[in-house]
């Protein structure tokens, strides 16, 4: 059966998450599309979804224009495999705060049971590249781009640690939920979203 | 992964460093061009205090802009238009989770230092201010903040990614709430960018070299945007939008993204404006959705708007020949 990967293109980085998961795709010779899901309607005929990066309130709050937000919980809470990019992952996580502005209020999936700061990094000065590993998911080495990144400061019990940059957990799975608070689509490096494509693939079959 | 071209790897902007004993790299390319990325689909709002950029974020703004002035304000007023009090826009960051952008001086590289160091997001070189210098921008390579300018064609906005420019917008005219110009710039750059790639399908390096010296631009840049087919950066509108209909059509002649100067703050429905602004961009393609942001607006609120041939001020052609 051919596999429908989506990237939700409400707002941000959505063409490169295309283009790296039809690289995907290619890489592993599986047959699929990709394509971009804005509507609840395209939403249901997806197998797996990147919530990319961008904005997260932009994202979270035009998702309930039309009823998505909703609709992609059930989706997801139904075992449809997701993977959140930095906003993607702030999205889908249970609480929030900000490293300067403190508690805020912002529309969530309430999906992951992480405690999430945002821009904990630093504004875009502080934005970085270095090199982290996921080894338990085979990758042992990776360029993560991290933009005003996220990072993780405590999971719930069940929530999988893929890896750590100095101390602040940077990637997290759940069962059909991953989370990382670097950019793998801007770089020429597929092997995520691989793992992503081969993980939907294994889930649908 | 991101179209890196024209990029310099020896620029004085990368710091490379040890974090807690980890080697990094900072204001590299794809840091700076990638943070342009995360805008993409999204509204960029001039506001001039901490109440208008919450306005701003609550609306869905990806990022706010802060100026001492809104453009039609800088217009009214004369004089010399400077970069923003930079108690107020840290006031500002303060406030918002969102980026925070500000504007300097075409040219006024302490300006953008000065902005650098307050930890700016992003700095716009922008010619709604006085610029300090008509013939040389900012060597954006030395900033390890990325930098987003406007260009009225692709001669210019390939000038200004060889200087260093991590994301382009059009100038439109700015403070006059008449689309006319941005619409006019973005489809010469759309025409342009038609024409090289066809030049460059056909083999004629020739041809590409006299379009090189023409843009006064290395042919390094003209072959590899006419590869790709577009601008190496994302695009903006800018300059001039003041309706959700302005917002929709630009997005629709494939502009990344809006900036929104004084259309939001100088219309008397401000907030609803933001709303609607915001629904119509993201939305663009469907219709219905930009009826219903077109409803959410009053037309007897929207900025006056001024006719852009008899302004005594074209703040578009402000550093356009360097």
């Amino acid at each position: 059966m051919s596999l429908n990967l989506g990237v939700l293109s409400i707002q941000g980085d959505v063409l490169e998450n295309i283009l790296s998961l039809k690289s995907a795709l290619d890489a592993l010779d599986i047959d699929g599309t990709v394509t971009s899901v804005k509507t609840p309607d395209e939403l249901s005929k997806i197998d797996g979804l990147i919530i990319p990066g961008g904005e997260s309130t932009t994202i979270g709050q035009l998702s309930m224009v039309n009823g998505l937000l909703k609709i992609l919980k059930e989706k997801i809470e139904q075992g449809m495999p997701v993977l959140g990019i930095c906003a993607g992952m702030i999205l889908l996580s249970k609480t929030v705060q900000d490293k300067v502005v403190g508690k805020i209020n912002q529309p969530l999936l309430n999906i992951l049971d992480i405690k999430l700061e945002r821009n904990s990094f630093g504004r875009q000065r502080e934005s970085f590249e270095s090199n982290i590993s996921l080894n338990s998911i085979g990758i042992p080495s990776f360029n993560g781009i991290f933009i005003r990144a996220p990072s993780i400061s405590d999971v719930g019990s069940n929530v999988e640690i893929l890896s750590k940059f100095n101390e602040k957990i940077i990637a997290v799975k759940k069962n059909n939920v991953i989370g990382v608070a670097f950019h793998p689509e801007l770089t020429s490096d597929i092997s995520l979203h691989k793992y992503f494509v081969n993980l939907t693939n294994t889930l649908k079959n | 992964m991101l179209p890196l071209y024209g990029e310099r790897r020896d620029a004085r902007g990368i710091i490379s460093e040890k974090l807690a004993s980890i080697d990094t790299l900072r204001g590299s390319t794809t840091l700076k061009r990638g943070f342009a990325h995360m805008q993409k689909n999204g509204v960029i709002m001039d506001v001039t205090n901490v109440q208008q950029a919450l306005i701003a974020q609550e609306a869905g703004a990806v990022s706010v802009m802060v100026l001492d002035k809104l453009p039609s304000e800088v217009r009214k007023a004369g004089g010399v238009a400077r970069t923003a009090s930079i108690k107020i826009i840290e006031e500002i960051m303060d406030s918002v989770t969102i980026p925070v952008m500000a504007k300097c001086r075409i040219g006024h590289v302490s300006e953008a230092l000065v902005l650098q160091e307050t930890d700016v997001d992003m700095i716009d070189e922008s010619e709604v201010l006085t610029p300090a210098d008509e013939l040389r921008h900012i060597w954006k390579w030395d900033f390890t903040t990325p930098f987003v300018n406007g260009a009225r064609s692709l001669a210019e906005a390939l000038r200004r990614i060889e200087e260093g420019a991590s994301m382009i917008r059009t100038k439109g005219e700015p403070g006059t709430g008449n689309v006319a110009e941005a619409i006019t710039h973005i489809k010469k750059v759309n025409d342009e960018l038609r024409t090289i790639k066809s030049i460059y399908d056909s083999g004629d390096n020739q041809d590409l070299v006299r379009i090189a010296r023409e843009f006064k631009v290395s042919y390094d840049i003209v072959e590899q945007t006419a590869k790709l087919g577009r601008l190496p950066v994302v695009n903006f509108a800018a300059g001039g939008i003041a309706t959700p209909a302005d917002a929709a059509y630009l997005m629709s002649l494939g502009c990344d993204g809006i900036f929104v100067g004084s259309g939001i703050f100088n219309a008397t429905d401000a907030q609803e404006r933001a709303n609607a602004i915001v629904l119509a961009t993201t939305f663009w393609n469907e219709s219905d959705k930009v009826k219903e942001a077109q409803k959410m607006i009053d037309e007897r609120q929207s900025i006056h708007g001024l006719d852009v041939k008899t302004l005594e001020l074209r703040m578009q052609d402000r550093g356009g020949l360097a």
